[in-house]
């Protein structure tokens, strides 16, 4: 091993000299920082690309999703640099961008597994920002690695944008100033659920609830216990159940005997197809219990979930942020050209995944700066259409998105394995709207 | 390869000069590696602060040779212990780490107390069995200590008595751990954690050349003999997995001092397997080798996991087109998501044909060229052989 056999060699002198030298001349930048308002962290300058991180879970539970994600940001690049069809740039409105990259720079990227683990997601986004020099960071299918790694960027100065996290706390208890969210919420998805279910299954019905046992899973019990007892459900009992558990059938088995007749599953991903499987193996799709037919509700529905879970997701209540065969512009244009380069239809991951990107650059397009506190200006309040879900806001006073949520059912006859879920309807924003306080937080400052 | 972790006796005027060039290699370590794109803070600190886990389980497992398979757990206590520091007291560094390192040492002190009561294969069950424990009830009944999956993390609310009594009442932000008012962040923090990881290395090369490291080797090869000798063998093992446990810990509070976060899945038993990787891909009971093990591992998990399709092709692209997707395409399978892989051969390859580590490929290199050397004729003083 050279490192260790000591010898002082001219080229190894003339090398760290070249390394000082070059800290030498990094080091005012560094020490200045703050002098004068322009001068922020990665600061691209005069350099002709731009580099985005793009920081998915590419192993663990959520690992199906990270990939989803990651073909999506991939396609943003594609059409922010001007190459394919394009996508939502046709439809976007207000729209800034010129499919020249972002302010004439070429956009560029870095990926980086999460694994699901704040840890290591946190680990991944810091590479990002202090090697790999990344102006925005982006991703994330937990929550638990959301806030984690959103309130690292506020530290660094870099901007977040949230890919799939669903938590309250997200923007509400752990809000940043350099955080933003274009998905749904927790109080969202009850808030569009509890009417459905109120209509199909009655006002006396007893629940059961198994939990994803971290922030986002809280936050879901929370709010669906809250709607659903305030409409007359009595809550039997709530279980919270450890992230990538594989096997659920020791809490399943529980749900039989304890009187209840609906069952919430309050999972994601992979543990959710693992759970609902089972549960459906368990035959609870077929029972009665207190005379009423046995349901089973997924509060946070996605189309991969479906397509992992198979026939057992027919006839499954859910609420959903977005799905590709909604009939307007936006969701069109973006499902046929991620389509046409990868076969087969986005899931609302990629959506969002997607939207976030595009939203960023245009923000920073619109200002004509990279510089962070001017871009989260310009989002906080943003109002904008043809991302696929119609008029949305981006709230200033926790930047979280609001626009219709859709509450979905699985399908009783798929005819392909992309259609297995059906929009039962289309809540309108003005439902699940809630004041911005409801969640208190302190976004924190604009400087850092 | 037994030769390798014999007793060696040294001089102290070599582990003198050892100390000076691993410290300058440390402090340099921003300089020389950054032509592997490894010269970043974050890494640059796993490097020292997974160095140190490692050093601490060798004086365990390489001395010893009983294999802990829950060293996580001290990993976690020390980084929660840390944060609750930082929370109710101060964001001082220095606190942090005492009051880490001293958790994990009661820790250590119970946990080895039982499971020392075994040893081999039911000593490593033992060990994984508590560490399981810790991490599952860090997920469940502790969540008030632990806030569950979504981790312990600073709150702008936090009480902090010591500093608000010096300092006045917090700013606005978030506070960062600091050093007597020196904020440790980026690089600082790194020089930090190289200054520990150097002070753990002393502290090791020193057990390693006592009596009390000569008593633990002793017990590896042949326990039953140091007892008919009149050695009460429990005290001394007892001694060494609180050493190794606190090691743990120091590691585990310098992680919340870097990122002031705490998770349970430090805890986890593939993090309890991680250091036992490094500590035998780098050479078990050497001096040396559970450092390299440490920085190779971190290196792939930080640099390989993040390589993708696009830098691969950049990579080839002197190749002609078709060839330059297709080599792309195979060595995908070994970067990126598939990084575990590159990893796994090369363990099967080190454990099969380097049985005691990298540290013994080095050692079987310099003994050949040492060889030829002498029978060339011309024999070189001076060079610092690595301390096997």
């Amino acid at each position: 091993m050279g490192i260790f056999d000591g010898k002082t060699t001219r080229r190894r002198v003339l090398k760290g000299g070249a390394a000082l030298a070059g800290g030498a001349l990094v080091a005012p930048t560094v020490f200045s920082r703050g002098a004068w308002a322009q001068n922020f962290r990665n600061d691209p300058g005069d350099s002709g690309s731009v580099t985005f991180g793009f920081n998915v879970p590419q192993t663990g539970p959520y690992a199906e999703e990270g990939a989803d994600e990651l073909r999506a940001y991939q396609l943003a690049v594609k059409h922010l640099n001007g190459e394919g069809d394009g996508g939502m740039l046709n439809t976007m409105k207000p729209l800034a961008l010129k499919g020249n990259g972002v302010l004439g720079k070429k956009v560029e990227y870095v990926t980086g597994d999460t694994q699901t683990k704040s840890d290591a997601a946190r680990a991944s986004a810091r590479r990002m920002i202090e090697r790999d020099g990344v102006v925005m960071v982006t991703g994330g299918s937990s929550s638990g690695v959301a806030v984690a790694v959103q309130s690292l960027c506020q530290e660094m100065g870099i901007i977040y944008m949230n890919g799939l996290t669903h938590a309250n706390d997200t923007t509400g208890k752990d809000r940043r100033r350099y955080g933003f969210r274009h998905f749904f919420n927790a109080h969202m998805s009850a808030a569009a659920l509890g009417p459905v279910l109120k209509q199909e299954m009655g006002t006396d019905r007893r629940s059961y609830m198994l939990v994803a046992d971290y922030n986002w899973g809280w936050s879901v019990e929370e709010s669906m216990t809250k709607v659903t007892e305030d409409m007359g459900w009595e809550t039997v009992q709530s279980v919270r159940t450890p992230l990538g558990a594989g096997d659920f059938s020791q809490y399943l088995t529980p749900v039989l005997d304890s009187g209840a007749d609906v069952l919430f599953l309050i999972h994601y991903g992979k543990d959710m197809v693992d759970s609902l499987t089972q549960a459906v193996q368990f035959g609870m799709r077929d029972r009665q219990a207190n005379g009423k037919n046995f349901e089973i509700v997924v509060p946070l529905y996605s189309e991969l979930m479906a397509q992992g879970a198979g026939k057992a997701v027919s006839g499954i209540y859910g609420s959903s942020n977005w799905l590709w065969s909604l009939n307007n512009e936006g969701s069109q244009a973006f499902a046929k050209s991620f389509g046409q380069e990868y076969g087969f239809p986005p899931s609302q991951a990629a959506h969002t995944c997607y939207v976030q990107a595009l939203l960023y650059a245009n923000a920073v397009e619109s200002v004509g700066t990279f510089y962070p506190v001017e871009v989260i200006k310009f989002l906080e309040g943003f109002e904008f259409d043809g991302m696929g879900n119609g008029p949305t806001l981006y709230r200033a006073e926790d930047h979280q998105c609001f626009k219709p949520v859709l509450v979905v059912k699985g399908a009783e006859n798929p005819q392909t394995q992309f259609d297995l879920l059906e929009l039962v309807q289309e809540v309108p924003t003005e439902q699940i709207t809630y004041p911005h306080d409801l969640y208190p937080g302190d976004l924190g400052p604009y400087e850092v | 390869m037994a030769s390798i972790t014999e007793f060696n006796p040294s001089t102290p005027k070599k582990d003198l000069l050892i100390m000076a060039v691993f410290t300058a290699v440390v402090l340099t370590a921003p300089i020389w590696l950054a032509p592997i794109g490894a010269s970043y803070p974050d890494l640059l600190q796993r490097f020292a602060i997974f160095g140190i886990f490692a050093i601490g389980f060798n004086i365990l497992f390489g001395l010893t040779g009983y294999l802990s398979f829950g060293h996580a757990a001290f990993l976690g206590i020390g980084s929660y212990s840390a944060v609750w520091m930082f929370k109710l007291f101060s964001m001082n560094a220095l606190l942090a780490m005492a009051f880490g390192i001293f958790v994990a040492a009661l820790f250590a002190l119970v946990i080895g107390f039982i499971c020392l009561r075994r040893s081999g294969i039911y000593f490593a069950i033992l060990t994984l069995a508590f560490a399981q424990m810790a991490y599952n009830m860090a997920y469940s009944v502790l969540t008030p200590i632990t806030n569950g999956e979504t981790a312990l993390t600073l709150d702008v609310a936090d009480p902090r008595i010591i500093d608000r009594a010096i300092l006045g009442d917090a700013k606005e932000a978030l506070p960062s751990p600091s050093l007597f008012g020196l904020e440790l962040t980026g690089f600082t923090s790194f020089y930090f954690c190289a200054v520990m990881l150097i002070l753990a290395f002393w502290v090791s090369l020193k057990i390693f050349r006592s009596p009390f490291g000569l008593k633990l080797l002793a017990m590896k090869s042949n326990q039953n003999r140091m007892q008919y000798t009149g050695y009460n063998t429990k005290p001394y093992l007892l001694v060494a997995f609180v050493i190794s446990g606190m090691y743990a810990g120091l590691a585990g509070s310098l992680m919340a001092v870097t990122d002031p976060l705490a998770g349970a899945e430090r805890m986890q038993w593939t993090a309890s397997g991680e250091v036992v990787l490094m500590t035998i891909l780098g050479g078990a009971g050497t001096l040396f080798g559970p450092l390299f093990g440490a920085a190779i591992i971190k290196y792939f998990e930080n640099i390989f996991s993040a390589l993708n399709k696009t830098q691969l092709t950049e990579v080839f692209g002197f190749l002609p087109d078709g060839m330059a997707e297709a080599l792309a395409s195979v060595s995908l399978l070994f970067v990126g998501e598939g990084w575990h892989l590159t990893l796994g051969i090369m363990f099967m390859l080190v454990v099969i044909f380097l049985p005691g580590g990298l540290m013994e490929g080095i050692y079987r290199l310099t003994a050949r060229v040492k060889r030829k050397r002498e029978s060339g004729g011309a024999v070189s003083g001076g060079a610092v052989q690595p301390s096997e």
